[in-house]
């Protein structure tokens, strides 16, 4: 039974960290760029929700139409601020511009809001839990799993089915036959960003209610995000959703057997040995 | 090439005479980590630039080299000169360790496996007891009274003039050897393994062994900036040395300065450091990050404006003492 609830902590807690690998996956995928500053999104995100819970009372649930819309506003400033400037640069220059303005976000939100911890202690799924044969999981988590899940889907629809996911796809493959089909490639950039935004804004929103919030708390997210990505191969949404199980379910399982203190240590160990079968990660090719 | 000597000791002349004119702490602490960080960045140039694998886990040497160095004398009483070499000699093993499954990858599935190595050793220093874990190692002080020899026996100083020299003479050493080993053979063959494995491999170069050669060569310099690093500020902790901003502060000033020449490291460290000594002092202190928030902002503003300024200045000082910058870009070609 303690496995079992082992188990489901660890899928459900997957799901969220899919969320935020697929915004990252979007951007590495179709752009080639590390987003350094895709942890302080997240952390944005969380301060947007507290702000919106403790300002105007918004439960962070119906504040993630605000957080998701923040967020893919500040994406497409990102892009056409930042990322516009640096992506024909050589190689690792755009790069060191994502982690340039990582950490001025996070001393910005430093400065503004101080270091303390901030807690949204009693949102609408606070302290409530469902318990399914013996195995006890708290509401806050399956809430943010299942809409994590919901929104994996979305994205993944959008990208297949849509006009304008598949011309992301195509200034993917190709940027410049792309252009000569009559893409705006710019275009499909900068609405990448605003996407990978918005998913890791969700995932903002969903993470307040039972994470602490406070300037650093992006950035652990982020170097797991970046392992979950290699690990599902770059720009592969499905590999970022596969990828967050298998490290969620790592985290979790490993916390128990080997004590909390190595579950991160288990976590980057599980991408050395995986990498080792799969070179370009589980559906890189 | 004798040109290029030239240069490397007119800039070793500089750092030995700048210092001398001034009696300002700050000054002699920026030139100081200035050289520590150079130094780093020559030690990462010849695994990326040179070789064109990224590596974003060089702080897991760096850390490696400040602990064994820091442990064998906080429990042992050994000279840091020995905890120093010993240090090079551990993160030359690890290197050639974890260079095995890396080197099978390419790209960025290589450089994300050079960070999970570096978290791996940072959660494991975190949690091992014989090396404090989380609550770090303060390097116990010698007596006061102690003579000068002393003092240079166990690095302990109560100057900062004894540091710069100290650091310029690794400082001189790495480049001089840089410069060497990118005049050789081995640079050579690493210079083609960056510009096309395959075809490397088709001439007749063994790309794995070379990239070994290079990864544990940059192992150990890095481990003896560690060392150096530890014993200057006396205080060490898991997340302040095996954290990913070290790691990204040498490939920020090396990736600025001229990524694939030894110039770049020198040419970086230079703008860069004294930038945050100058935005830390002025701003910093009062906890409350706007110094960071600054020099985050100066970086991007520079990356954005100037994305090959830094390199292009350096490109036209290596113009003035007639010579081209080799391979001044092609490295950063490889991550695809």
């Amino acid at each position: 039974m303690v496995i079992g609830q082992i188990i489901a902590n660890g899928i459900l807690m997957g799901f969220i960290y899919a969320l935020v690998a697929v915004g990252l996956t979007l951007t590495w995928g179709v752009m080639d760029i590390i987003n350094f500053a895709h942890g302080e999104f997240l952390m944005i995100s969380m301060y947007t929700a507290f702000w919106m819970f403790s300002l105007f009372a918004l439960d962070p649930l119906a504040a993630l139409p605000v957080c998701i819309a923040i967020i893919f506003v500040l994406g497409i400033i990102t892009y056409s601020g930042i990322i516009k400037r640096v992506i024909n640069a050589p190689g690792l220059t755009a790069l060191l511009a994502t982690f340039g303005f990582s950490m001025f976000l996070k001393n910005l939100a430093q400065y503004l809001w101080t270091p303390n911890y901030r807690y949204i202690n009693d949102a609408f799924v606070s302290g409530k839990s469902i318990s399914l044969g013996g195995i006890v999981i708290g509401m806050p988590q399956v809430v943010a799993a299942a809409a994590s899940i919901i929104l994996t889907i979305v994205i993944m629809a959008f990208m297949d089915r849509t006009r304008t996911g598949k011309a992301i796809q195509a200034t993917a493959l190709n940027k410049n036959t792309a252009l000569l089909m009559g893409i705006n490639t710019e275009k499909m950039y900068a609405i990448t960003f605003g996407l990978s935004g918005a998913c890791v804004g969700a995932a903002g929103a969903l993470m307040a209610t039972f994470f602490p919030i406070y300037p650093a708390s992006g950035a652990l997210y982020s170097v797991i995000a970046f392992v979950i990505v290699a690990l599902g191969g770059f720009g592969n949404i499905k590999g970022a959703l596969f990828g967050g199980l298998i490290i969620g379910l790592t985290e979790a399982l490993g916390g128990f057997f080997l004590g909390t203190q190595f579950k991160y240590a288990l976590v980057f160990l599980i991408y050395l040995v995986v990498i080792q079968v799969r070179p370009k990660g589980l559906f890189g090719w | 090439m004798v040109k290029n000597k030239i240069t490397l000791f007119v800039i070793t002349l500089v750092f030995a005479l700048l210092p001398l004119f001034t009696r300002a702490k700050a000054v002699h602490n920026a030139i100081i980590l200035l050289l520590i960080f150079a130094t780093l960045g020559e030690a990462w140039n010849l695994i990326t630039g040179f070789a064109g694998q990224t590596s974003f886990g060089h702080a897991a040497f760096f850390g490696i080299g400040a602990y064994t160095s820091a442990v064998m004398f906080y429990r042992y009483g050994v000279t840091p000169w020995l905890g120093m070499i010993l240090g090079g000699l551990i993160a030359s093993a690890v290197a050639a360790v974890m260079s095995y499954p890396c080197f099978r990858l390419k790209g960025h599935y290589f450089a994300i496996a050079t960070l999970a190595v570096a978290e791996i050793i940072k959660q494991v220093f975190v949690s091992w007891s014989y090396v404090e874990g989380a609550t770090g190692i303060s390097i116990p002080i010698i007596p006061r009274s102690s003579g000068f020899l002393t003092r240079l026996f166990y690095l302990q100083f109560t100057d900062k003039l004894p540091w710069v020299y100290i650091c310029l003479v690794l400082f001189t050493g790495v480049i001089f050897l840089c410069s060497f080993i990118e005049n050789s053979k081995m640079g050579y063959y690493l210079k083609a393994i960056r510009e096309s494995h395959e075809v490397a491999e088709a001439i007749g170069i063994n790309p794995a062994n070379y990239k070994l050669y290079a990864m544990i060569i940059s192992a150990f310099i890095s481990a003896l900036c560690g060392s150096i690093y530890a014993q200057y500020i006396l205080y060490i902790d898991p997340f302040m040395m095996f954290s990913l901003d070290i790691s990204m502060k040498i490939v920020l000033l090396t990736v600025l300065g001229g990524i694939g020449s030894v110039y770049g490291p020198i040419i970086g460290a230079a703008i860069f450091i004294p930038l945050s000594e100058f935005t830390r002092i002025r701003l910093g202190g009062s906890g409350t990050g706007i110094d960071l928030m600054i020099y985050g902002l100066l970086i991007v503003l520079i990356t954005c404006f100037q994305p090959k300024g830094v390199i292009g200045i350096a490109g036209r000082i290596a113009e003035k003492f007639g010579r081209k910058p080799t391979g001044g870009e092609g490295g950063v070609e490889t991550v695809s």
